[in-house]
């Protein structure tokens, strides 16, 4: 067994969400930038170079990237051969969330009753988290904010097998055509497929947090995504949703295996702001 | 043919009907902020005819919930929200005298009509922008509403935020006539 204290968790923690909310990813970074060549509308460039000058200033002056700086969202691969010290796991990433969130000067976006009270807990805890218990003495900690402009638009559809691969694919650019301006373009589309309706939609946001330019292993996978996202830019949303080629960055397709009476299709969209931060311990 | 036009705020009809969508301005002067909860007090209120905090007569309101500033900065970063949540609230503000909506996204039925009726205008600023918008933000204060945290009423001072004409007070959409140019399915 291996012993971490709980407060070296609560501090990772912390430094993950900081990262991604000042300090947008290269990968991300470069896509936006390949995508001011490549946009034909004026207005579809302004908007981009906005963006891209924001995601400099942002890091430059460790500002958050926008204002919305989202519910705390984590994926955790905890080994099994982890013995956590001195506090417990949920309240170890609980207390890395407060800390990041009040010594980041982040918005606190967390009500505690999402029907009547709607108080703030003004601390933007509770974080959700999502752990896997793997082999190994190690800890993998994946930090997302997620932003609600874009989380609002989120879908799912429990298609069937007879829908095939072009159903899926109508579905997902459906559900960014119906999105429109909403989840400010250029997104990055999650998507999840299989599973159960629950699990469908969390390997549709774990998705939005791989890197651009890497697809899906499973080459059949990797061609829907493409269409997808040929299809997607073909809408003419374009940046802001004011025009243009560029509606997303990237279609992030992951599955799993299923029921054999059915195909639950999730989309998780991410705004252009595709913040993530990844460190081990 | 878009225009770039630098505006002044209090907004009067002359100003506004002036604005064709498309056309970007750089707004400088006072302009209050609000989002969810503050529009469904200020809609409250409206309803009961009691007496808002803020008189909206020529203002703008911009639907943003900043993040805290850091020391030595006027404002958090403070890009826009998304607009359609402040639909059901519109129009009653506007019949108050609301000239203009900074926000993001598509806007309802009601909402553009009730412009139109008023003469009002809707501007889209960059979702996302906002370190780069705070910028703009000389100055903040809180108006109404301290409890709400980043969702009370602000009064900023901006000079040169920039914005798009995205809804015309003719009813003229951006979202409506841009995308299609652009569309290959």
């Amino acid at each position: 067994m291996r012993k971490v204290e709980a407060k070296e968790i609560s501090e990772k923690v912390k430094d993950l969400f900081l990262e991604a909310n000042f300090h947008i990813g290269k990968d991300v970074l470069a896509a936006l930038e390949k995508a001011l060549e490549a946009e034909t509308s004026k207005v579809g460039q302004d908007a981009l170079k906005m963006i891209i000058e924001n995601n400099r200033l942002a890091s430059s002056e460790e500002l958050a990237i926008c204002q919305d700086t989202g519910l705390a969202i984590l994926f955790v691969e905890l080994g099994q051969e982890i013995c956590i010290v001195n506090g417990d796991y949920t309240e170890a990433i609980n207390e890395g969330v407060k800390m990041a969130y009040k010594d980041g000067y982040l918005r606190k976006s967390v009500v505690d009753d999402p029907v009547f009270d709607r108080k703030n807990t003004t601390t933007n805890t509770p974080a959700f988290i999502y752990t896997d218990i793997i082999p190994g003495d190690k800890i993998k900690i994946t930090a997302l904010p997620k932003g609600f402009g874009s989380e609002n638009m989120s879908a799912l559809a429990m298609l069937t097998a007879a829908h095939g691969a072009k159903g899926v694919v109508d579905f997902i650019v459906e559900t960014v055509r119906k999105a429109g301006p909403n989840p400010c373009p250029p997104t990055i589309v999650g998507v999840g497929i299989g599973g159960t309706a629950d699990k469908a939609m969390v390997i549709a946001k774990k998705a939005t947090a791989r890197p651009i330019g890497i697809s899906n292993a499973n080459p059949k996978y990797a061609q829907m995504e493409q269409e997808a996202l040929t299809r997607i830019n073909k809408l003419g949303i374009g940046p802001a949703g004011l025009g243009g080629n560029t509606t997303s960055l990237a279609v992030h397709i992951d599955y799993l295996p299923t029921h054999i009476a059915g195909m639950p299709v999730a989309v998780n969209i991410c705004c252009h702001a595709a913040r993530h931060a990844s460190g081990e311990l | 043919m878009s225009q770039e036009i630098n505006i002044t705020t209090p907004l009067d009809d002359a100003t506004v009907l002036q604005l064709k969508a498309g056309d970007s301005v750089k707004i400088t002067g006072y302009i209050y902020t609000g989002r969810d909860a503050a529009h469904k007090r200020l809609y409250e209120l409206i309803k009961e005819g009691k007496e808002l905090p803020i008189s909206l007569a020529g203002q703008i309101i911009y639907y943003v919930g900043p993040a805290p500033a850091k020391p030595g900065y006027a404002c958090g970063p403070a890009g826009p929200t998304t607009s359609y949540r402040m639909d059901p609230y519109t129009p009653a503000m506007l019949e108050q005298g609301l000239k203009g909506m900074i926000g993001k996204g598509l806007r309802s039925k009601e909402v553009v009509d009730s412009m139109k009726k008023n003469k009002a205008v809707y501007f889209a600023a960059v979702g996302g922008a906002a370190a780069l918008i705070s910028r703009t933000i000389k100055k903040s204060e809180v108006i109404a509403y301290p409890d709400l945290g980043a969702e009370a009423i602000h009064r900023y001072y901006v000079e040169g935020f920039p914005a798009i004409v995205c809804i015309d007070a003719y009813g003229n959409d951006l979202y409506e006539s841009e995308p299609p140019k652009y569309r290959k399915e």
